[in-house]
């Protein structure tokens, strides 16, 4: 009985982590999930539609392309950071002169926030204002650099604005790895005449294994969460071609007023992350506490 | 415990590079040094591009673009950018926005790693039943996209008549940041040893006391990085600030996108810049006064997203 009061101060430290979950998590996700079920537009109405909400959804063209739209900003933008921050992880790793300065130099525009970003990168690829004018100004008058305003190439610089806010993440990570690497193992390549490139390729790649999969987790959730910088880079533009879902709900939610559709889409893109999550989750957290007990 | 941030350490400093010893000057050497030349340039035209835009007359930026350096420096952009230029009807530059950030920031810092603290603390040392459910409920809310949240809120808010104020800010912050805040202390006090807990509880130590005055002066380190974290990740907010924080608290993120809309007229790209090196200038402070203290906040703090 002498435990009593203790116990209850342990849950009124949890209360506010037990109302955030229950409410803000939980309450709110059962809310959105139940208004895709309706009709409702402009006002949530709770007359049941079944799953009319989500045959519209995949019938609208503008849907279909924002999810496109995230699959080739994912491969790209995870692929070529994983590449381009492996390769300067591996590069600053080689006894070079300032890497210190290197090292801020590329990580810095994470701490950039995705509007600063995106604005930038929306000057420099203005055709009107930034490279392509500039080559032009030195004298070669057909060149053109335009992808931002072309509907099939818009999405790509939205893929060239991620790679270089999130190369420097994947490059700090790759270091640490790299870092952590048993010494021997080189001096033994080296007494092996192994040439550096296959000591990479065959002995380092596999050993940053858990390195590459921390770095592909991260930087996807980046990818469903994807708004900012489509917003401000593109518009999500020309038309619709560089539209991504995050946006596409938040359009319909607060701009198009149509809150059924707006939440089906939400309901799509949580079923799709929690299918790729729980597991990842399950074996990160609970299955590796399992193995230290 | 393999969570990210304790798998990813900040680098090492003490350890040297574990590539190969430099022999001399050789092709291989000079193909390293122009590829690292190459990328530097690559993440260094954003900044040059911007702070080499906002110190130009608008002259200057029609006749020779945004690349090439300033014949003559001026910093009226940088004034006007601060203190006069407009966005609509309303010509008080983007300062207002600073303070805003300012307002929301320090509330939301201080309450998210507050309670993210005390979850950690009480998940980690405290025997409580459901624990682990509370947990993976935590770590699916810093995994989902906003959006599924965001439309209730927003009504939550309405009907508690906290829509657009501070508190509602500051709130979402607090809701938002808790999974990642909670995986920060949990995981710090998880390498706290027992014993010392043990024997804090055979002195008489309660659930609060214990809390307030052994854990939280141990874990000043976790402290700095959970700071490092949110205030870049609250400052460099948008979504929220946009969504909950209405017209009179709008943050220096969203006022930045207002004041650089194009308007009739000519852009005036050397403010616009100038605006966003300013709305751009808090984190960036912070990544360069912490240093390695960044980077090992970046694997935990990532998972935000």
């Amino acid at each position: 009985m002498k435990q009593r009061p203790i116990r209850w101060s342990v849950y009124a430290g949890l209360t506010p982590a037990i109302l955030i979950v229950v409410f803000a998590y939980i309450g709110t996700i059962v809310w959105t999930v139940g208004i895709s079920f309706t009709d409702s537009r402009m006002l949530p109405v709770a007359r049941f539609a079944g799953f009319n909400q989500y045959i519209r959804l995949f019938g609208t063209e503008r849907w279909l392309t924002s999810i496109q739209n995230m699959v080739i900003f994912g491969v790209l933008m995870i692929g070529i950071s994983l590449v381009l921050g492996f390769l300067l992880a591996v590069a600053l790793d080689q006894r070079i002169r300032a890497e210190g300065f290197l090292r801020t130099v590329i990580l810095y525009p994470y701490a950039i926030s995705f509007i600063v970003t995106g604005l930038v990168w929306q000057w420099i690829l203005n055709p009107t204002l930034g490279i392509e004018q500039t080559v032009r100004g030195w004298g070669f008058e057909s060149f053109r650099f335009d992808w931002i305003i072309q509907k099939e190439t818009a999405i790509y610089c939205v893929v060239l604005a991620g790679v270089w806010h999130a190369a420097g993440l994947v490059m700090a990570i790759m270091l640490a790895g790299l870092r952590g690497i048993d010494p021997d193992l080189w001096k033994a390549s080296r007494i092996d005449g192994i040439k550096p490139w296959r000591f990479y390729w065959h002995i380092v790649v596999p050993i940053l294994r858990p390195s590459f999969i921390s770095a592909t987790v991260l930087l996807s959730l980046g990818v469903v969460k994807l708004y900012d910088l489509v917003l401000v880079l593109t518009g999500g533009g020309p038309g619709f071609s560089s539209d991504v879902p995050a946006k596409f709900v938040m359009d319909y939610l607060f701009q198009r007023q149509n809150i059924g559709l707006a939440t089906a889409a939400a309901t799509t893109l949580l079923i799709t992350v929690l299918c790729v999550l729980t597991p990842w989750l399950y074996a990160e957290y609970f299955r590796a506490e399992k193995r230290k007990d | 415990m393999t969570a990210p941030e304790t798998r990813i350490r900040s680098v090492p400093m003490g350890e040297g590079p574990s590539g190969p010893a430099p022999k001399s000057l050789s092709t291989a050497r000079i193909g390293i040094y122009a590829f690292l030349f190459i990328s530097a340039l690559f993440f260094l035209l954003p900044l040059y591009v911007m702070v080499v835009t906002s110190i130009k007359p608008m002259e200057e930026i029609r006749l020779g673009g945004i690349f090439a350096l300033p014949t003559t420096v001026t910093f009226e952009p940088w004034v006007k950018a601060w203190s006069s230029a407009c966005t609509g009807l309303d010509c008080r530059g983007i300062s207002p926005g600073f303070w805003n950030s300012v307002k929301i920031l320090v509330p939301s810092v201080i309450c998210s790693i507050f309670v993210g603290a005390l979850t950690g603390y009480a998940l980690s040392f405290w025997r409580v039943r459901g624990a682990n459910l509370l947990f993976a409920a935590l770590l699916l809310g810093a995994f989902l996209p906003y959006q599924v949240f965001i439309y209730p809120l927003v009504r939550i808010y309405s009907a508690t008549g906290l829509f657009s104020t501070i508190y509602a800010l500051v709130l979402t912050h607090v809701i938002f940041g808790l999974p990642v805040m909670t995986l920060l202390f949990r995981n710090y006090y998880a390498g706290i040893p027992v014993d010392l807990f043990k024997a804090a509880r055979v002195d008489g130590g309660r659930f609060f006391s214990i809390f307030f005055r052994l854990m939280l002066p141990m874990s000043i380190p976790m402290l700095v990085v959970a700071l490092i974290l949110q205030v870049t990740g609250i400052w460099n907010d948008f979504i929220m600030g946009l969504t909950f924080g209405g017209l009179a608290n709008r943050p220096m993120t969203v006022q930045l996108t207002n004041l650089v809309a194009p308007t009739e007229g000519e852009i005036a790209y050397n403010v616009n810049m100038a605006a966003t090196i300013m709305t751009a200038a808090v984190p960036l402070i912070v990544y360069f006064i912490s240093g390695r203290w960044f980077v090992r906040g970046i694997a935990a703090g990532a998972v935000k997203g």
